[in-house]
């Protein structure tokens, strides 16, 4: 083969380098190659582009060309008309306040909005690496005070909220955001106590662990809501939010623990032999050898597990604490706006969307960067 | 024994030394944090126990299991068994945990099927299909499945009513009752055949054992699949045949106001199915992707060297290696699909959350009702553990 590569060469020396066929570079290279590189290919294609093609003209008539955007105090007649041709964004229009701030007073509605925006800030500052170090458990102490004080009120001329009368958005980030400062420093507990070689101490970790992971939250929001009264010595009660909230740290500690302790254990058997040579004792070889090395090996399962834990917040819809989606849901029950669920759910996913694709997002962007010194 | 067999290890182990009562000493500190964190805990459970009992005296609640016996008076629209609200709160209880089932098996058979079939289209090389597979998985991912559950619930509560349902092939009815499928009329005959299919199929699994094992001895191929048409399809039919070959088709058809006939599923049932299974499935693409990727490519390449067919590189040499990396995270997707199926409770199928439930607002027994829940899952949870742990172990790599 070779020498009539050699030959050839030979024979033609001026030939000029010729450009490739048209049909292989460029756009028209591009769709030959992975759209229509065969017949099945193509046929796949073809069909899928026809659906595709239909159902989002299908979508946008719904949605914005025979929409109705609003209605005149609740006449929804023109919505009813409109069934099955055209999206009611009235229930939206009309609603969107009590999807996102509940019952909240609505001349104090700049409150839980502020709070989402506290929230929000305190994300970004979080997933900025820069910003990795301890003083930023000070900024979220602050942060989470501020926004409670800002909830409650009662001081600087702010009226005093009772926590009934929360709702909306701010109770789903509420209870993810300190959901999550209270069950990581948990998680990493039951972690190091499940490696720990003192066999109680081991054993009730795994018990713990175990349990709460073989059970659904529904059951712990259940016995958050109906059991945990119970519990409790007679006259003292605990609002149903923070029952929850416990619940919610509860399960989320399980679910975290197992991912620290995958750090744990993905960390080379030497660090810890090296930290016990230099003669250091438990709590400092843990504190400042084997977590800040475990951590971040872990820190991508981990987001990942924030995911799944913010949408997961969404569960006390049942025991009926009124957070986005049961804002979400409540809003429909009035008799002028029932059956336009499918409006509002839409609505609804499309913010849980926005939060957990940033962090999905997020997750994919530092896994990579944690990665590059392996990427040679 | 002579002096020289001395087990080398027991040497080089550190001597042990008698306990001194000091805290520099190690294994004192480690007794003495076990007392202190097993009696913190230990006091802690206490007092709760202790409140509980208390309340329980003071709001004049008699603990124990005997209302299992009582009527339950609960109507519950779903149900494999027979049951009257006139059964016990037994009965109802298990009601829920075969509801529980129903949608859970169900659910994780076809979450498999259509998860698998999304990660392959995720990797496929058609750029349109992997891209909407990457979609799929994307969205589905990033919304919470009580979403998702009341959305379909809210799509199918918006479909027309029986009169003007949905007609897309002969037989299958879509409506705001559910949907509704043609079925056959279930005599003995088919009982029979069914056995003699179960048969037939352990049958075939033996023999293609033992014909893989004499293989290995003697090195000739020893064909299954003859035994497998006899054994799996020919038997059953002549079984079937033999016991008068009953076939009659079970048309849904609108009679009055509803569907009579037919395979039922009810709105509730088919939107907890519909969401678990496309929430489910979203997940185990993205395992089922990993676990291919995660084949080298070399692995292809040495098996279609070694001049194996594609089927058989796929099958002997490729899945082997793939379904080690999958089966640990499928298990967690299963017992995910069968903890979320707890979310019925919220769109109204009666499973066992929301049967318990019902019992506990009535009866008062809460800790009962939420000890019921948990060893429900608690035994559901570790069944299909062990199930997959016994799989995996059987699939995992053996090394010396």
């Amino acid at each position: 083969m070779s020498d009539v590569t050699l030959n050839a060469a030979a024979t033609v020396p001026e030939a000029a380098p010729r450009s490739a066929p048209l049909t292989e570079v460029g756009l028209v290279g591009w769709a030959r190659a992975n759209l229509f590189s065969g017949w099945i290919s193509t046929a796949v294609t073809l069909v899928l582009a026809y659906f595709i093609i239909r159902w989002a003209i299908g979508f946008v008539d719904w949605a914005f060309v025979n929409a109705v955007w609003s209605v005149p105090n609740n006449q929804t007649q023109a919505c009813r008309d409109a069934r099955g041709v055209g999206a009611c964004w009235a229930v939206i229009t009309e609603k969107h306040r009590f999807i996102l701030f509940g019952t909240y007073p609505y001349e104090e509605h700049w409150r839980p909005a502020l709070c989402v925006l506290l929230f929000v800030a305190l994300y970004v500052v979080s997933a900025m690496r820069r910003f990795w170090r301890p003083s930023l458990a000070l900024v979220w102490v602050g942060v989470l005070t501020l926004i409670g004080l800002l909830m409650w009120g009662g001081v600087l001329g702010m009226p005093y909220v009772p926590q009934e009368r929360w709702g909306g958005l701010v109770i789903t980030l509420i209870l993810a955001t300190f959901g999550l400062a209270f069950a990581f420093p948990l998680a990493i507990v039951v972690a190091l106590g499940r490696r720990s070689n003192l066999p109680a101490i081991k054993a009730i970790c795994v018990i713990y662990v175990e349990l709460i992971r073989g059970v659904p939250l529904i059951s712990l929001l259940f016995m958050a809501s109906v059991m945990f009264p119970l519990f409790l010595p007679e006259g003292m009660n605990v609002d149903k939010l923070l029952r929850a909230q416990i619940a919610i740290i509860l399960f989320a500690g399980a679910y975290l623990a197992e991912v620290v302790r995958g750090g744990l254990q993905a960390l080379p058997k030497g660090q810890y032999e090296a930290a016990d040579a230099l003669g250091l004792s438990y709590w400092h070889k843990t504190g400042f050898i084997i977590l800040p090395q475990a951590l971040r090996l872990v820190i991508p399962p981990l987001v990942n597990t924030f995911i799944g834990f913010f949408k997961d917040t969404s569960l006390v819809l049942i025991i009926g604490i009124f957070d986005l989606l049961t804002a979400g849901k409540t809003a429909i029950i009035e008799p002028a706006w029932q059956g336009f669920g499918v409006e509002v759910y839409l609505t609804v996913g499309a913010i849980y969307f926005v939060f957990c694709f940033a962090m999905s997002k997020y997750s994919q962007s530092l896994e990579a960067e944690l990665n590059r010194h392996r990427v040679r | 024994m002579s002096q020289t067999t001395i087990d080398p290890r027991s040497l080089r182990a550190p001597p042990r030394r008698p306990i001194r009562l000091s805290w520099s000493d190690e294994r004192v500190r480690a007794i003495v944090w076990q007392i202190l964190v097993v009696g913190l805990i230990g006091a802690v459970i206490w007092w709760l126990w202790s409140n509980t009992v208390h309340n329980l005296e003071v709001r004049r609640i008699a603990t124990g299991f005997g209302f299992l016996t009582r009527e339950a008076g609960l109507p519950i629209a779903e149900n494999l068994i027979p049951y009257s609200p006139t059964d016990t709160y037994f009965r109802a209880l298990l009601i829920g945990l075969l509801n529980t089932l129903k949608v859970a098996v169900v659910g994780i058979i076809l979450a498999t099927i259509f998860g698998t079939l999304i990660g392959i289209a995720r990797l496929s090389k058609n750029w349109l299909l992997s891209k909407i597979a990457g979609v799929y998985i994307e969205v589905i991912r990033d919304l919470p499945l009580l979403l998702q559950l009341l959305f379909w619930y809210a799509i199918l509560q918006a479909l027309p009513g029986p009169r003007q349902a949905m007609n897309p092939v002969a037989g299958v009815f879509l409506s705001n009752r559910g949907l509704k499928l043609p079925w056959i009329e279930w005599q003995d005959a088919h009982s029979y055949a069914l056995l003699a299919f179960v048969l037939g199929l352990a049958y075939t699994l033996l023999y293609r054992r033992d014909a893989i094992r004499k293989r290995i001895l003697d090195g000739k191929p020893r064909p299954v699949w003859p035994i497998a048409i006899g054994c799996i399809l020919v038997l059953p039919l002549v079984v079937w045949y033999a016991a008068g070959a009953p076939f009659v088709v079970d048309w849904p058809a609108l009679r009055g106001f509803n569907f009579r006939g037919g395979l039922n599923m009810s709105p509730e049932y088919f939107a907890l199915l519909l969401g678990l299974t496309m929430y489910t499935a979203g997940f185990i693409a993205e395992i089922v992707r990993s676990g291919i990727q995660a084949v080298p490519h070399g692995q292809w390449e040495a098996a279609q060297a070694l001049g194996l067919r594609p089927a058989s590189v796929l099958k002997l040499v490729v899945m082997p290696q793939a379904l080690r990396v999958i089966i640990p995270p499928m298990t967690s997707q299963y017992l995910n699909i069968t903890k979320n199926s707890s979310l019925a409770v919220a769109i109204g199928y009666q499973d066992i959350v929301s049967i318990a439930n019902t019992t506990l607002n009535q009866t008062g027994q809460a800790i009962e009702g939420i000890a019921i829940i948990m060893l429900v899952y608690l035994s559901i949870s570790l069944s299909i553990s062990l199930f997959m742990n016994w799989y995996n172990a059987r699939i995992a790599l053996v090394e010396r």
